[in-house]
């Protein structure tokens, strides 16, 4: 436990003249949920992208599980366990769930004397089915497109699709926006279901309430800086407010 | 996970939920999925009815030879409307299938000449046709497959070009339009069935075989299935294995409904693209090669009418033109809907000109019934939905 899964050492990313994440230092611990707070435009979205491979940092250093990497794709850094949750969420609409936990990674089955690959349906609804289950997510029907489903209930599958391709970091891109109060509160409660399992979970968000109900921690950023550093249950949103709109640094942070 | 929530008001205006929908939304949704099929079914009915009246009761439209007919009838419209069928499901467009087929048409039949001239048997001269025509056509879906995905030039604009292109060496080629001069064996290839079948006195049943007839049981004489039918059927049976069944086919929709997603979840989109396209040329090149042999010759022209059509029959069978929606077996019955449609309409001797005003209509009538059901499903054809 001591060491963290996650360890980011002066990590700096410029595009031309502007220095969108200025040397930023911080660790996620197995287990733990750290809040990633900041306003628009303070280098949160670039910091997760230099982490989960879609930008290459300057400067600085990430070591993962006890090894410095460097991911050259987001896929490099996929195999390696990290995923991403984007707003987006990266879903397929058209297709149904199975088809959607499996994209790109398709179960097959070898048909006529083996000459040709069938996808396996079944068997990826099954697995599928179990994976939600194991999260303690109910569909009414697994076969329909996910266009038919809810804003939250698409989260639900892009986090199991996570869960299932074995993730050993959550990554998740503001994963309430755009949701209703009672969607709100079924992601939250599925990013406490991934801490139980052990899977940590970086939560970018500008949301406050949202960083009081999941997070253990809490790294505020302004401006491409990180400004201040947090055990969420030790500090209360009017501090939080101050660090995220700057008017407020810790000068150790 | 969200049952309460769906049952909001908010939810249901936006229509997203399934378990909410009032009787008359599932009896549209229900009727707006099989549409196509009672459309033809009706429109058969209707013909049916009408050609005997309108001819004293002389002309019958479905008969045996006249159900053939149609079957022939689709054969181009239906090849070329296959490989457009996964274009457009993965959001693509391809304009250069009428021109590809033309190409192919006057390749395979300077190769079939050429091979049978050289001393080749007549079989493997057919043989040499085929590969050199979808050959050819296939390297052109090659060129546009590579310049869509790897050059990011827009489908449109890239088969646009190719068609254009493609046209001006199918002319080249064939010289005077037409390449003429085939062995005259291929005839049997492009026009006889699987079985012949002569009702009354002197007649039976042959198979595999035509009987040599002539007068009055020639006349009689249907041929069941002919061999460019069958053909058809089998390429038909291999798009629907390779897109409702296979990995591949699988991508097919995943690139059409995102892009995005596609690329994210590691498909190898270029590599799905550049094989779409080569499928979409390569059907219309199987539909240029069985016109050779159908006409004993190849032609420059054949294919040009044939694009439109082709979509339309896409289109009709009820593939989104935004991608990521669609079947093969709804091609086939688009494709079905306008052969029953020109047919009928000739056999009650409608100027030939309505054919277009009545196919335009059911076009226009087809995606507004896919949008009513949308509306009523909550998605947005252009995937906009949240």
């Amino acid at each position: 436990m001591s060491e963290p899964l996650l360890s980011v050492r002066n990590l700096t990313k410029t595009f031309g003249g502007l220095v969108a994440v200025d040397s930023v230092s911080f660790d996620v611990a197995r287990g733990e949920v750290v809040g990633l707070l900041g306003d628009n435009g303070a280098g949160k979205s670039t910091l997760i992208k230099c982490v989960s491979g879609v930008h290459a940092a300057e400067a600085g250093e990430i070591v993962f599980d006890g090894r410095p990497v460097q991911f050259a794709s987001p896929m490099d850094a996929r195999s390696a366990g990290i995923e991403t949750i984007y707003q987006d969420l990266a879903l397929a609409n058209n297709l149904d769930v199975g088809a959607n936990i499996f994209l790109g990674r398709e179960v097959r089955t070898r048909r006529f004397g083996g000459l040709v690959k069938t996808l396996d349906d079944r068997h990826m609804r099954e697995q599928s089915r179990q994976t939600l289950e194991s999260l303690q997510i109910r569909f009414p029907t697994l076969t329909e497109p996910i266009e038919k489903l809810s804003g939250g209930q698409r989260q639900a599958v892009a986090i199991a699709r996570a869960v299932y391709w074995d993730a050993r970091l959550m990554i998740m891109d503001e994963p309430t926006n755009n949701l209703g109060v009672p969607e709100q509160h079924k992601v939250l409660e599925l990013i406490r279901t991934l801490k139980d399992r052990g899977v940590p979970v970086i939560l970018i968000t500008h949301v406050l309430p949202d960083v009081f109900a999941v997070t253990d921690r809490v790294v505020v950023m302004h401006r491409g800086r990180k400004v201040a550093e947090k055990i969420t249950a030790r500090t209360n949103a009017e501090e939080l407010v101050q660090y995220m709109v700057g008017a407020r640094e810790d000068a150790a942070a | 996970m969200n049952e309460r929530a769906s049952r909001t008001p908010l939810a249901r205006a936006r229509g997203a939920p399934s378990g909410a929908r009032t009787r008359a939304q599932r009896a549209i949704l229900f009727l707006s999925s099989i549409w196509a099929w009672l459309f033809l079914a009706l429109l058969i009915l209707f013909f049916v009815a009408a050609v005997p009246l309108t001819t004293g009761g002389a002309v019958n439209f479905l008969t045996l030879r006249n159900s053939q007919n149609i079957l022939v009838a689709i054969i181009p419209v239906l090849l070329l409307g296959l490989g457009q069928t996964f274009v457009i499901i993965a959001a693509g467009i391809d304009l250069s299938v009428g021109w590809v087929m033309s190409l192919a048409s006057v390749v395979s039949a300077l190769a079939l000449r050429a091979a049978f001239d050289g001393g080749l048997p007549l079989f493997p001269s057919v043989i040499a046709g085929l590969i050199a025509g979808v050959g050819a056509a296939a390297a052109v879906g090659l060129v546009n497959g590579v310049v869509i995905s790897k050059l990011k030039v827009p489908a449109f604009i890239v088969t646009l070009g190719t068609s254009f292109i493609v046209r001006g060496v199918a002319y080249l080629m064939s010289e005077n339009t037409t390449v003429i001069g085939l062995p005259a064996g291929i005839r049997a290839y492009g026009n006889d069935a699987l079985l012949y079948y002569i009702p009354g006195a002197g007649g039976g049943l042959y198979v595999l075989h035509r009987p040599e007839v002539s007068g009055e049981l020639l006349r009689r004489m249907d041929a069941i299935l002919p061999y460019p039918v069958v053909v058809t059927a089998f390429v038909v049976a291999w798009a629907i294995f390779l897109l409702h069944r296979t990995q591949f086919g699988r991508h097919v929709y995943a690139i059409g409904g995102s892009m995005d997603a596609a690329v994210r979840s590691g498909i190898p989109v270029d590599r799905r693209v550049i094989a779409i396209y080569i499928l979409s040329a390569a059907t219309s090149g199987i539909a240029g090669f069985l016109s050779t042999l159908r006409f004993t010759a190849g032609s420059a022209v054949i294919g040009d009418p044939l694009l439109l059509s082709s979509i339309a029959a896409v289109i009709i069978g009820g593939v989104s033109l935004f991608g990521g929606a669609g079947t093969v077996i709804g091609t086939v019955i688009g494709a079905l809907i306008i052969a029953v449609l020109t047919t009928g309409l000739v056999m009650l001797n409608v100027e030939a000109f309505w054919q277009f005003i009545v196919v335009g209509t059911v076009v226009i009538v087809a995606v507004l019934i896919d949008q009513s059901r949308d509306l009523i499903t909550g998605h947005a054809r252009a995937g906009a939905a949240q």
